[in-house]
């Protein structure tokens, strides 16, 4: 899907957490998230924490698609 | 004396359950379990399961190297002769577990190793050209086929004898070039081909391109303040009750959800329809799988134009390539048509 999509001019970030599979799939701009059930929040934390952690992901999606790239690039903290 | 091997499987073939059980760390027990049964029988007097390793799918997948050398030391104790794993058929984390753990058998081990997976697993593609992998059914309902292949290429491999090609062996090519004698010079059997092809008959190529299906980068966002951001999700996120039924595994399609005037996914609203993660934290609250939540503040925070008012969603559980291509363009052209920037694709 994501590949799908940018081949039709969109530009994508892939937030995921298995990054090895989004590099073979074809994704371009990779955002790494906290794990598999729950990619953009960590349930042994509070509700607050969480939401802090939701925020730096999303942020980070953000920063990914205005990054210019001409690769595959994983944007790691 | 026969050959020591161990077998490799995740928590489900192992019995001690299902999703909420994909975070078990590894652990060793001596003797066959599951599918080792099956593969007993194959393998006959020739070769033993001494000892089976067991791991969750989940914590493979989130720690994939530290989990391997964690399994290679459990297995040195048992000097194992060589390594089955799976078979994982089209599961896409326990397939990248089996690879990721035989690479290193391979490498670390030196002894052979033997998996078995349906083609699109993405452990294929990951992992093909560092073990052998026999091709399988998509499902555990090709046990019966994939048992006595895996087990008839590994005692071959184990007793030295000469492989035949992937086709004529059953196992997914590696990229390995071989030197062979033909009867015919090149130049003739081009032309042979070549007027097959012409007549329209069945011909087989003897290099086989490598299909590089890569898309370029778009170029990045230049102003985010005028920009439309949307979602979209391969997670399953769906209106509770899963109005547009889709599947829990193998989707046949994907849903469009208004979420105007909606700024938090919460659990009497929204849950997921995906089966192949533990739904739990997902059906408590969907935001973390998709950040509806903080896309809003940040909307309202004026950090950029809009969160496009229709989120879509499909549950990318076993569901084959050609679906997935088949949504990604249909939600592409309705998000270009509504005057979308950029996508933000979550995955599980």
């Amino acid at each position: 899907m994501v590949k799908e999509i940018e081949r039709a001019g969109l530009p994508v970030v892939h937030v995921c957490t298995i990054v090895p599979i989004s590099l073979t799939v074809g994704a371009n701009r990779i955002v790494p998230a906290v794990a598999i059930p729950h990619p953009f929040g960590d349930p042994a934390r509070t509700a607050a924490e969480e939401k802090e952690i939701r925020r730096h992901l999303v942020e980070k999606s953000l920063q990914a698609l205005q990054t210019e790239i001409t690769e595959q690039t994983v944007f790691a903290d | 004396m026969s050959y020591r091997i161990i077998h490799y499987i995740n928590q489900f073939y192992a019995g001690i359950g299902g999703e909420e059980k994909a975070d078990v760390a590894p652990e060793i027990r001596e003797g066959v379990v599951g599918p080792g049964m099956a593969f007993k029988g194959a393998l006959g007097a020739d070769a033993e399961i001494v000892a089976t390793v067991i791991c969750g799918d989940s914590y493979f997948a989130s720690n994939m190297e530290k989990t391997s050398a964690e399994i290679i030391e459990m297995m040195k104790k048992y000097k194992p002769d060589a390594v089955i794993a799976g078979p994982a058929f089209n599961a896409g984390r326990y397939g990248t577990a089996c690879g990721a753990l035989c690479e290193a058998v391979v490498k670390e081990l030196g002894i052979p190793a033997v998996g078995g997976m349906y083609p699109e697993n993405p452990g294929v593609e990951m992992y093909k050209k560092s073990f052998y992998i026999v091709e399988t059914p998509d499902s555990a309902a090709g046990m019966r086929k994939a048992v006595p292949a895996m087990a008839g290429l590994l005692l071959k491999l184990l007793k030295g004898e000469k492989l035949g090609t992937p086709a004529e062996e059953g196992y997914i090519e590696r990229g390995v070039r071989k030197n062979k004698f033909y009867d015919k010079l090149a130049a003739e059997r081009v032309v042979d081909m070549f007027t097959a092809k012409l007549k329209g008959e069945p011909f087989v190529t003897e290099y086989p391109m490598p299909q590089f299906d890569r898309v370029d980068p778009q170029p990045a966002v230049k102003n985010m303040k005028n920009a439309v951001i949307a979602l979209v999700t391969s997670g399953g996120i769906c209106p509770v009750g899963n109005p547009d039924h889709i599947e829990a595994s193998s989707a046949s399609k994907f849903g469009e959800y208004d979420i105007t005037g909606i700024d938090d996914l919460t659990c009497d609203a929204f849950c997921t329809a995906h089966g192949g993660y533990d739904a739990t934290y997902a059906d408590e609250d969907s935001d973390r799988v998709l950040p509806v939540d903080v896309l809003r503040e940040m909307e309202r925070e004026g950090v950029f134009k809009k969160l496009h008012n229709k989120f879509y969603s499909t549950v990318g559980n076993g569901t084959a390539v050609a679906s997935s291509k088949r949504f990604g363009a249909e939600i592409a052209s309705r998000l270009i048509a509504d005057g979308v920037t950029a996508v933000i694709l979550t995955s599980t």
